[in-house]
């Protein structure tokens, strides 16, 4: 069963490039990827997640508004019980907030240079780490 | 371009050099690549000869500036007259916290002033709107009414400087409350001088910062348009912006495409009206990004000019040259400013700005070192600023117009983008017009594409980015001081609004907004009751939100 990933995205926030390259380079890569679009507040993020039964949320923000928003998207999983879907993001997040979203339980943040190997390397350890112990097959490999 | 003579000598000596020349240095060093390609993907050949210009001919698609097709130019002396106004966006915080940040930068020597809203209100909403929370003030700056309108431009003269605010679903409010803080400090309208971008076409395709439906939108951009043209003399209206659909990761022929398509819709909507093209057209202005393709982008800055030529002439049968004329501010590319070694973007940032200055900018914003980490700090945008004015006083490249006409490359470049552009527009036509191109996603998919495109190819290392794809130093990345939050800006903005609140009439409010709901419901100008209501003190957000039941809201299909 593929690793499935919500891409989201937040706030008022309209750059969406970035989170579009991803979901893509995921789908490409044999990930199941399921996008928000834009505007979403964290409760129809955490909802969403809940209801596509994700494995990951990959986050993407550049509004500079990450530390509303992943506090709150954190808050409303512990609030569901829902404790085994891991929470990453990306965008333009300052490196002295990193060890402060990690601290809240995000288990990774990519910044804007990270490849797709990065991306893929990087979600299938939080998944085997810290996501559902479920059967997989088929890692999945980026595409040429 | 060159006489039929001389194009077969060329051709046939070509071929000489290619035999003789060519080949036996190439079989002793080989080329470093198969093929290179701009930015956008396409292919540039080895060496281009007058007969890849031999399709040009000058006069009537090069010319002369200052006159249509305006290929060399909007204005006949350009920069020999006076250079492109040098105008660094800036926003933060309160108003007040803006303004401080506008008198640092007029100090310094820059000529115009543009401004950045926070999201909040971008997007219409109030500072104390709950969707508002943690972005008061964080990316631009917090305008909820006219009380923060007066304190942005404290101090200084409106009728001296022009003044650019980059606003767009909620464009119409806040050009009503700029008009109403002049007012209140006893400016005359006829003489301000600014840009509005109010461009909600390119917010659909590409920057994504909405509230209501695009035709409901589009009659609000109609309405200001006709509002200005009547009552603005020396205002722009419209700034038709290509930047976001670039920054979104479009080619350089989608950006002036899909821009100048918007162009296309908003003079067929005013046209409606039965207004003549002619009284309208030459307050149209547009904007650009200048990305780091360098020849490429001298290309597309004079294509711009001249498809907009082309078509207001043959599409719309504009008799005035100035409804000819294209006349754009450009910002140098977000996108390509790395957030490793960031100081590596001042020689980004200097080559972007070297392009539109010899594309034939108006005016230039230049992103600071910091682009790709933060808002810019106070440092990096005076680096930003010294750099145009280095352009400007030390380069040289202001002594002379349009420099890099009669480049075999450049012009073949001009001339591709020109016909790429109207490839573009037969495709629009076919598909049932901007509209309908927009709800079903063309533009957006188109973007997306290309996007994905350069991302492969940068993973492929195709299209390498120094410091990051390649030379990349592992040893540490080196910091810079970034621009400071300031967490107690929001809590004084929502003082502000308090206060605001607390002093005005609540009838007058209630009477204002009644008077919106029915204009919007009729085919009137939306914009004489909408400066009622700000006279009135009523905010941003109350008129938008008064308006959503009667226009509906937008949802994108989301797609990627």
């Amino acid at each position: 069963m593929p690793i499935k990933v919500l891409v989201a995205k937040p706030g008022l926030d309209g750059h969406d490039r970035g989170a579009k390259i991803v979901a893509r380079a995921l789908r490409d890569a044999g990930m199941e990827v399921v996008y928000t679009g834009l505007h979403q507040t964290p409760e129809m993020i955490v909802t969403a997640a809940v209801q596509e039964d994700v494995d990951v949320i990959g986050v993407s923000i550049l509004s500079g508004a990450h530390m509303t928003v992943f506090p709150r998207i954190m808050k409303l999983l512990e609030e569901r019980g829902v404790d085994d879907i891991c929470v990453i993001g990306g965008g333009v997040i300052q490196e002295n907030d990193v060890p402060k979203l990690k601290v809240l339980g995000v288990r990774e943040i990519f910044d804007a240079d990270a490849t797709t190997q990065n991306l893929i390397d990087g979600i299938e350890r939080v998944v085997a780490e810290f996501g559902r112990a479920r059967k997989r097959t088929g890692a999945a490999t980026p595409a040429s | 371009m060159a006489i039929q003579l001389e194009r077969d000598d060329v051709d046939q000596a070509k071929g000489e050099w290619e035999q003789l020349t060519l080949l036996p240095f190439m079989e002793r060093r080989p080329e470093r690549r198969s093929s290179f390609r701009t930015l956008s993907g396409t292919e540039l050949q080895r060496l281009y000869t007058p007969t890849d210009v031999a399709d040009v001919d000058y006069l009537a698609t090069i010319g002369f500036p200052g006159q249509p097709p305006y290929t060399r130019g909007p204005y006949a002396t350009m920069y020999r007259a006076q250079p492109w106004t040098m105008r660094q966006i800036a926003g933060f915080g309160t108003a007040d916290d803006t303004n401080a940040r506008f008198r640092f930068l007029i100090a310094q020597g820059q000529t115009g002033i543009s401004t950045d809203f926070d999201m909040p209100t971008l997007m219409g909403c109030d500072s104390d709107d709950p969707r508002s929370e943690g972005e008061v003030g964080r990316e631009g700056v917090a305008i909820d009414s006219v009380d923060d309108m007066l304190d942005l431009y404290r101090d200084i003269d409106l009728e001296k400087i022009s003044v650019s605010m980059t606003i767009n679903p909620s464009a119409w409010i806040l050009l009503a409350m700029y008009l109403v803080a002049a007012e209140e400090r006893g400016f005359d309208w006829k003489k301000l001088s600014g840009t509005i971008q109010n461009d909600i076409v390119k917010e659909y395709i590409s920057q994504k910062e909405w509230v209501y439906p695009p035709k409901p939108a589009i009659r609000l951009v109609r309405d200001t348009i006709v509002f200005s043209t009547r009552n603005l003399p020396h205002y722009n209206p419209v700034n038709i912006s290509g930047y976001h659909t670039r920054e979104a990761g479009s080619t350089a022929i989608q950006e002036v495409a899909f821009t100048l398509a918007g162009g296309i819709g908003y003079v067929e909507e005013v046209l409606k009206l039965g207004i003549d093209v002619d009284s309208f057209a030459p307050r149209l202005s547009f904007f650009f990004v200048s990305q780091i393709d360098f020849l490429e982008e001298v290309a597309k800055f004079r294509a711009a000019r001249r498809v907009w030529a082309k078509v207001m002439r043959d599409r719309f049968g504009a008799k005035k040259a100035e409804s000819q004329r294209l006349r754009f501010h450009t910002q140098t590319a977000g996108a390509s400013c790395t957030a490793r070694e960031p100081l590596n973007n001042i020689a980004r940032t200097a080559i972007e700005a070297l392009a539109a200055v010899l594309g034939g900018t108006q005016s230039l914003h230049t992103n600071g070192y910091d682009e790709a980490l933060s808002i810019p700090s106070e440092p990096a945008m005076k680096i930003a600023l010294r750099t145009q004015q280095i352009i400007a006083e030390e380069s040289g490249v202001a002594g002379t117009i349009d420099p890099l006409a009669g480049s075999y490359a450049v012009e073949r470049l001009t001339s591709d983008i020109e016909a790429g552009c109207f490839a573009y527009f037969e495709e629009v036509e076919k598909r049932g017009g901007l509209v309908r191109c927009i709800e079903e996603n063309f533009f957006q998919q188109e973007i997306a594409d290309a996007a994905y495109d350069l991302y492969q190819r940068k993973e492929r290392h195709e299209w390498e980015l120094v410091g990051v794809t390649k030379y990349r130093d592992d040893t540490g990345n080196p910091k810079v001081e970034l621009h400071h939050v300031d967490e107690a800006a929001s809590e004084r903005q929502l003082k502000r609004l308090r206060a605001t609140k607390a002093r005005r009439n609540e009838n007058k409010v209630k009477a204002a907004l009644a008077e919106i709901a029915r204009v919007a419901q009729t085919d009137e100008n939306i914009m004489p009751a909408t400066l009622e209501a700000v006279r009135a003190r009523v905010t941003g957000g109350e008129i938008v939100n008064m308006l959503k039941p009667i226009f509906g809201t937008y949802v994108e299909k989301p797609i990627f």
